[in-house]
């Protein structure tokens, strides 16, 4: 490994990539040294992920050079930049949902026993230990598919952990973690860091760069505008550096006019894949014209109570009601006609049909209703005209309506769904991390949205790993722990740190803080401390 | 016993009971069942082959009858250059069947090739390119077959004669007529079944293939080449496609007929959805689809007794047609039962049918 601080282990020079209306990367240099952790920012389509599909072989430039250790590259592939050491967790998950976490972990770089065989015991030993060694507490024989989206990320971290890269690329990898999950990470990527691995982290959470970073490139419309240094700026000058204009960091909510209850929920038990209980008797209400906020670690029932409620799961028991009716157990299709909207929490699992044109995936919950129908048959200037409408309004930066959903930049996906929920005639609206993976500017956009939403008198259930994003909008604090809702506080005037124990310990003050002490690091789903 | 042969209904049932136990243990049911099902399992394999790295493939039927075609012509001219080629002792091979025999796989490859070649390289419409395959190898077999008007032989490959005393254990000696008393590729099927049961769960390339059929792009993201590795196992699964047909025309019957198949191919992807995409599954939904037809042949040549005997006889000379017909009609009736009653429960790898584009989506 170099230990001249100045050679840098790997330049991109003059990176260019077009795509079909848009100039993803428009001469792009970046150049990072051994041992750093450099963070990429920019707005949603900026162009983070395709300068990084280029270094990892998945694009190819159409103009520029990559340089690793003062040698000019080609790379080819995924396999030529693996050969290369270079190692990349990617912004939506490459994981494969039916398999194990050990085979995913594998795959490609298989542990053999001999020449045809794996050799599963082994590489059992190896994740686990490699997981100890980074405070990840995970039974490899889990198959990926029931694990919460935080846990995924942790598989795909020790993915890219288990090559042993000395180039490592994170893509939003906190984007759906909790603060202390993104503490834990962030000392994993510190050590790896002092141990001379580069490290390119891309987020759009402004203090965690300013935490983590030891420089800043900021990227806006396939061009750098600028590299910091953390101990040279702030968050207010990075987002106006990203967006080109002042940001408020934090809406202002103003006062809510609760009304009637709207969702209602009845000692709701649900069961999860592996057939545990994971909601164990919920009871809340949530009031027209109320944000409700659930907080709470990942994998504590959030998203087992969020199909439950959206009808993509049946729960054992009690009652779910909407607008007074009774909808337990009723599919997506009746809940929505009963006037829910849902912003699913995996937009690539839920949200989306990414081989389907934008157009037609910004009415996939309306297509049949007029003036999106007519009788049997498409209007496709109703749908043209609001696609255009909504491209203009949520500032979904596309080249057009007409490319697939698939060809958009993660943020922008996002905003296609929220867009589309949230144009509904809705009563109730399930928010699932509504803002993952979305640039300050476009999380300004849309919880002004989602309060305007409110003020126009629907029932917000807001659940986030977000911390901060649930203080912000919620007007009661719910904090789920062990599938329990363990107290239910007042959004405005509720402490952070207050909540925060809550979450880790399911108990408040002095009593939180012992439990505390007692656990050492946040345990794994399925291992029960 | 006898007393309860008498319930109504109920005594029927046991009859049919103690037939079957009796048919199992002294006839040829068993053994028959497995050759039934021999070109079933084959042709499931290659399904399997197939849409576990994410193709589909309707166009079996279409490489077995090639395979059919391709191996007999082959044994019979190899034949008649050799002709006075004595007959290895076990399984009868002659130099004329060996050949044919690799003639057909051969044939299977090369029909999966094209297959491989419009999915992944053309990226063409996967069932479109099955059904062109299943057309074109229906056509122009029966074409070249009345060109050509075969009159020759191309000998048979022999069942295999176990050693009486294991045959005739009680208890258990069926098993070994099941296993053993039959020809070559009836034999293999149990091996094969076996050996990619384990490949697929347990080896590098199983653990490659399932993945690329699930979700191509992170197979992609992690360095295997998705289409080459597309392209190697539906070459493969043609191996079994085409020892499909050469049993059909080798081992089974001893010429190729016109469409000679007879939806064999069809049946087999069914026995793939009914297994859950596993070796060991499909080669129980083949042994389970074909039993009936084996059956059937039990019964003509071998006639219950009793009750239940009359009753059929009854059935028999009321409706000769129907009777004649229903077990060979039984496995197609179960593969349709099976699809409506399964399909729906089995999930299939995700990506199949979906061709791979490497640059892609962000
Ligand atoms: N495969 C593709 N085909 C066509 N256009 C694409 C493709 N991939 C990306 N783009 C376009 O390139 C631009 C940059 O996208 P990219 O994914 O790099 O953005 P990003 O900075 O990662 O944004 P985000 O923060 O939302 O993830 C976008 O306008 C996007 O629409
Ligand atoms: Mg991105």
């Amino acid at each position: 490994m170099t230990q001249t601080v100045s050679a840098p282990a790997l330049e991109m020079r003059g990176i260019t990539k077009r795509y079909p209306g848009v100039v993803a990367n428009d001469g792009i240099d970046l150049e990072i040294r051994p041992g750093e952790i450099h963070a990429l920012l920019g707005e949603n389509g900026a162009g983070k992920s395709t300068l990084m599909n280029i270094l990892y072989g998945l694009a190819t430039p159409d103009a520029g050079e990559i340089l690793l250790d003062d040698t000019a590259v080609t790379i080819a592939g995924p396999a030529d930049a693996i050969a290369r050491g270079i190692s990349m967790v990617h912004q939506h998950f490459m994981l494969v949902p039916v398999l194990s976490v050990a085979d995913n972990i594998l795959l490609g770089e298989e542990t053999m026993a001999n020449p045809i065989f794996l050799d599963r015991r082994e590489a059992h030993r190896r994740i686990v230990d490699l997981g100890k060694r980074f405070g990840f507490d995970i039974d490899p024989e889990m198959k990926v598919e029931s694990l919460s989206v935080g846990w995924q990320q942790r598989v795909e971290i020790l993915k890219a952990l288990y090559r042993d890269a000395r180039i490592l690329v994170l893509d939003e990898p906190t984007a759906v973690l909790t603060p202390q999950e993104t503490k834990d990470i962030f000392l994993v990527l510190q050590r790896l860091a002092d141990e001379g691995h580069s490290i390119i982290f891309i987020s759009h959470k402004l203090f965690e760069v300013l935490e983590i970073a030891d420089r800043i490139t900021v990227i806006r419309r396939g061009q750098v505008v600028g590299t910091r240094i953390p101990s040279e700026t702030n968050e207010d000058d990075l987002a106006e550096l990203m967006v080109g204009r002042n940001v408020q960091l934090v809406v202002d909510r103003g006062e809510s006019h609760p009304a009637e209850p709207a969702l209602t929920v009845n000692d709701l038990r649900v069961t999860d894949d592996r057939g545990q209980e994971s909601v164990k008797g919920v009871s809340f209400e949530v009031r027209a014209g109320e944000i409700f906020g659930i907080a709470g670690v990942a994998g504590n029932g959030q998203e087992e109570l969020v199909e439950a409620l959206t009808g993509l799961r049946s729960p054992t028991a009690g009652q779910v009601s909407v607008a007074g009716k009774d909808v337990t157990r009723h599919g997506p299709r009746a809940l929505q006609q009963a006037g829910m909207s849902f912003v699913p929490g995996d937009r690539h699992r839920f949200g989306l049909v990414l081989s389907f044109p934008l157009e037609d995936n910004l009415i996939l919950t309306q297509y049949d209703e007029a003036p999106y129908s007519r009788g049997m048959v498409r209007n496709d200037a109703a749908i043209r005209a609001w696609a255009k409408q909504a491209i203009a309004e949520y500032d979904i930066r596309t080249p057009s309506a007409t490319v697939t959903a698939g060809t958009l930049s993660g943020g922008n996906q996002q905003k296609a769904v929220v867009a589309r929920e949230f144009s509904r005639k809705l009563t109730t609206l399930i928010l699932d991390q509504p803002t993952r993976g979305l640039d300050v500017g476009s999380i300004e956009f849309i919880h002004r949205q989602v309060v305007a939403k409110r003020d126009a008198g629907a029932a917000i259930l807001l659940v986030s790993a977000e911390l901060d994003e649930v203080l912000e909008l919620s007007d009661r604090v719910a904090v789920m722990y062990r599938g329990e809702i363990v107290a239910v506080v007042d959004g405005p005037t509720a402490e952070r740190e207050d909540i925060g124990l809550l979450m880790a310990t399911g108990r408040r003050g002095a009593a939180a803080e012992a439990a505390l002490v007692a656990a050492t690091h946040v345990t794994g789903p399925g291992v029960e401390a | 016993m006898e007393v309860l042969f008498d319930i109504p209904i109920l005594g029927f049932v046991l009859q049919f009971i103690a037939y079957l136990i009796e048919a199992v243990t002294t006839t040829n049911l068993a053994p028959q069942t497995l050759q039934l099902a021999t070109p079933i399992a084959l042709g499931a394999l290659c399904g399997i082959m197939n849409e576990r790295s994410g193709i589909v493939n309707i166009g079996i039927e279409g490489m077995m009858l090639t395979a059919a075609f391709v191996g007999f012509m082959v044994a019979m001219l190899v034949h008649e250059a050799m002709p006075q080629s004595e007959p290895t002792a076990i399984f009868g091979f002659t130099p004329a069947l060996v050949i044919g025999i690799l003639a057909a796989i051969g044939a299977g490859m090369l029909v999966s090739a094209l297959h491989a070649w419009l999915c992944v390289t053309v990226r063409a419409d996967q069932i479109i390119s099955g059904t062109v395959i299943n057309i074109i190898a229906l056509g122009l077999t029966g074409y070249l077959n009345r060109l050509i008007q075969p009159t020759g032989s191309a000998g048979t490959l022999d069942p295999f004669r176990p050693p009486e005393f294991l045959v005739d254990l009680p208890v258990v000696g069926w098993i070994f007529r099941m296993f053993l008393a039959v020809g070559p590729i009836t034999m293999s099927v149990i091996v094969f079944v076996i050996i990619l049961q384990i490949l697929l769960f347990r080896s590098r390339w199983g653990l490659r293939t399932r993945a690329v059929g699930e979700h191509p792009r992170a197979a992609d993201t992690v360095g295997i080449d998705v289409l080459k590795l597309r392209y190697r196992n539906v070459i493969l699964g043609g191996i079994f496609a085409g020892l499909a047909g050469a049993w059909l025309t080798l081992e089974f019957n001893q010429s190729f007929q016109n469409g000679m198949t007879a939806n064999r191919g069809f049946i087999a992807l069914a026995a793939v959805i009914f297994g859950r995409w596993t070796p060991i599954g499909a080669f129980g939904g083949a042994l389970l689809f074909m039993f009936s037809e084996a059956l059937g042949i039990a019964i003509r040549s071998n006639p219950p007794e009793g009750d239940l005997g009359v009753f059929l006889s009854g059935i028999q000379a009321a409706y000769p047609s129907l009777y004649n017909n229903a077990f060979g009609a039984m496995p197609y009736l179960l593969t349709l039962i099976v699809l409506a009653g399964v399909v729906g429960r089995s999930v299939a790898p995700a990506a199949v049918g979906r061709p791979y584009v490497k640059e892609g989506a962000s």
